[in-house]
């Protein structure tokens, strides 16, 4: 479960700040995607830093599951994303000197070195995800080897393999054409059900929001009450 | 290192070429010092030979440095060591070079007369000499053999381990097989002390200035030269290592900044992605410096046979250590920006 709680967001603007995120409640329960939709600079991207703990807001809480990230340092912030955090990027993000298969069972390493033990455990996971977002054969291919769709797989891929109990999605379908695009909401759709992770995910494709659980749309820095849909605290 | 040796098996060329380049800084500091190291050894191994505590010169005139071939010391000064409390022993020590000549060639020597004792083989009689082993296989003499030494016949007595003064090799006469070939009239040039006495206190008496025997290195005016300016290109070299890898790794971290945000926005730890950078800096600067020192002891043994070249752990795992060490220091300023990559890049449409 993420739960943002009357969270405010400001930037340095200048002499002055900026207010990027205004007060914004909103929680994404698990098993269900909630697509954030908003014209550019509507605070969309702050939004979506301040869920993957990238950006502490200036005040309000950010509830991963019991923890209020919004109280953590970057150190304990780092550790919780590598644990319950899930991030697709925009742009797929791939390291180019690591294969698909790498790619996924880097996450494995982020704290530093990886016990044994779990090295099995964790190839036998990678493979898993890798069949399962379409890539079975493709484990060996680096990215450039990839296409657009395959590297935005791959992205999905990894998001998800320290099983997290969040997945922040940021235009997942932004750089692919519209069927490739459809094909990755599929994607995680499906993945974010099967693996129960609430999602946040931000789009400006609107095609693809019915089939969202829930919508909310911000508005310079608030959420517009005017295209939310239910499950959605306003 | 998960990424590392990842990133180092695919950009190999780029790596390999960075290597290389350690590799040749390692065969040019290895190379130095060994030639720096036996460049030293032909100048001074006689008098590192000395075992002496303390090799007592005259004062030099004000502003002047001590000068082993320029230092004329006296009896009275003799008697007056010889005399100090805590003196044990004082050997005079002469100095000059000269050409010594067998029925088949010539060479130049380093002429030492003094008592026996430790380095000092003197011959027990005045018309013998002790001819230290280079200068005998240049003349190609053997004991027994007649030598010219300034018109003065002398018979080899000994042929003695290499011992060297100034480039040229140690030649041994008593002190009064001396009085043959040196027409100064001078009592010697220093003495060789041993004992445990108020050294200060003894100079000041007998208006003399003496130094341990390392200090006393610095008398030996070709000495000081050669490690000066040997010593100087090899600081260089190091130094010059240092800001290659520095200015490698400068470039190749901003490169992958960009990988260096994600993994950061994924939940790297700075710590682990540093180990990570340090670690295929070491991998690159072990690989070099490995194979650089494998030529230098190659070619250094080659080397030697020709060229005044010294292979020890002084001149290969000492400077392979120094270059590793400053390697690694010169890399870790340049992985500063690990520190400074915000993961917030990683959002967004930056990459």
């Amino acid at each position: 479960m993420i739960h943002l709680d009357h969270v405010t967001v400001t930037f340095p603007d200048g002499d002055s700040r900026i207010t990027a995120v205004n007060d914004v409640s909103l929680r994404g329960e698990p098993g269900t995607v909630t697509g954030i939709i908003g014209p550019s600079g509507s605070g969309k991207s702050s939004l979506l830093a301040v869920a993957s703990t990238l950006v502490s807001p200036d005040s309000g809480h950010v509830w991963i599951d019991d923890v209020d990230a919004a109280q953590l340092t970057a150190k304990e912030a780092a550790v919780l994303r590598r644990e319950r955090l899930g991030i697709v990027f925009q742009q797929s993000n791939l390291l180019p000197a690591l294969s698909s298969f790498d790619q996924l069972r880097v996450m494995n390493h982020l704290g530093g070195r990886a016990s044994r033990r779990e090295t099995n455990k964790v190839n036998a996971k990678a493979a898993e995800l890798l069949a399962a977002v379409g890539l079975a054969g493709q484990e060996h291919k680096r990215p450039h080897q990839l296409s657009g769709g395959q590297r935005q797989r791959v992205n999905i891929a990894r998001a998800l393999m320290n099983d997290p109990r969040v997945l922040i999605v940021d235009e997942p379908t932004s750089a692919l054409d519209q069927q490739r695009g459809a094909e990755i909401i599929d994607l995680i759709l499906r993945l974010s059900q099967d693996m129960n992770t609430a999602t946040l995910l931000v789009t400006h494709d609107l095609v693809h929001l019915p089939r969202m659980d829930a919508v909310v749309e911000m508005v310079d820095g608030r959420l517009s009450t005017a295209r939310s849909t239910a499950l959605v605290t306003v | 290192m998960f990424v590392a040796w990842r990133e180092l098996n695919f950009a190999r060329g780029r790596f390999a070429l960075l290597a290389s380049v350690v590799a040749m800084l390692m065969v040019l500091v290895g190379f130095l010092s060994g030639l720096a190291a036996g460049l030293a050894s032909q100048n001074v191994s006689s008098v590192l030979g000395f075992k002496a505590d303390q090799i007592v010169f005259a004062k030099p005139a004000d502003g002047q440095k001590l000068s082993l071939s320029e230092s004329a010391v006296t009896r009275e000064q003799f008697d007056t060591w010889v005399s100090a409390s805590g003196v044990d022993a004082v050997r005079p020590l002469s100095v000059q070079q000269s050409k010594m000549s067998s029925p088949d060639a010539s060479t130049t020597v380093a002429l030492m007369s003094s008592t026996r004792g430790k380095g000092t083989p003197v011959p027990s009689d005045d018309s013998s000499v002790s001819v230290s082993q280079t200068a005998a296989d240049e003349l190609g003499v053997a004991v027994g053999d007649r030598v010219t030494i300034s018109g003065s016949d002398f018979k080899v007595a000994a042929i003695t381990d290499d011992a060297w003064f100034s480039h040229t090799p140690a030649v041994w006469l008593s002190r009064d097989g001396w009085l043959k070939v040196d027409r100064s009239g001078e009592f010697a040039n220093v003495f060789l002390v041993n004992g445990s006495a108020d050294w200060e206190a003894v100079n000041t008496s007998a208006s003399t200035q003496s130094a341990s025997t390392l200090g006393s290195l610095s008398a030996i005016g070709s000495f000081t030269s050669e490690a000066g300016s040997l010593g100087m290109m090899v600081a260089l070299l190091f130094a010059i290592s240092a800001l290659v890898l520095s200015a490698f790794f400068t470039v190749w971290t901003m490169q992958r900044s960009a990988d260096i945000a994600v993994l950061k926005a994924l939940g790297s730890s700075t710590r682990a992605l540093l180990i990570d950078s340090l670690g295929q800096a070491l991998v690159v600067l072990t690989a070099g410096i490995g194979v650089g020192l494998a030529l230098v002891l190659g070619f250094g043994a080659l080397a030697g046979q020709v060229l005044p070249f010294v292979i020890s752990p002084f001149t290969t795992l000492l400077p392979a250590l120094v270059m590793g060490v400053l390697g690694l220091a010169g890399v870790a300023f340049a992985l500063k920006s690990i520190t400074k990559a915000n993961p917030l890049s990683a959002l967004g449409g930056n990459r």
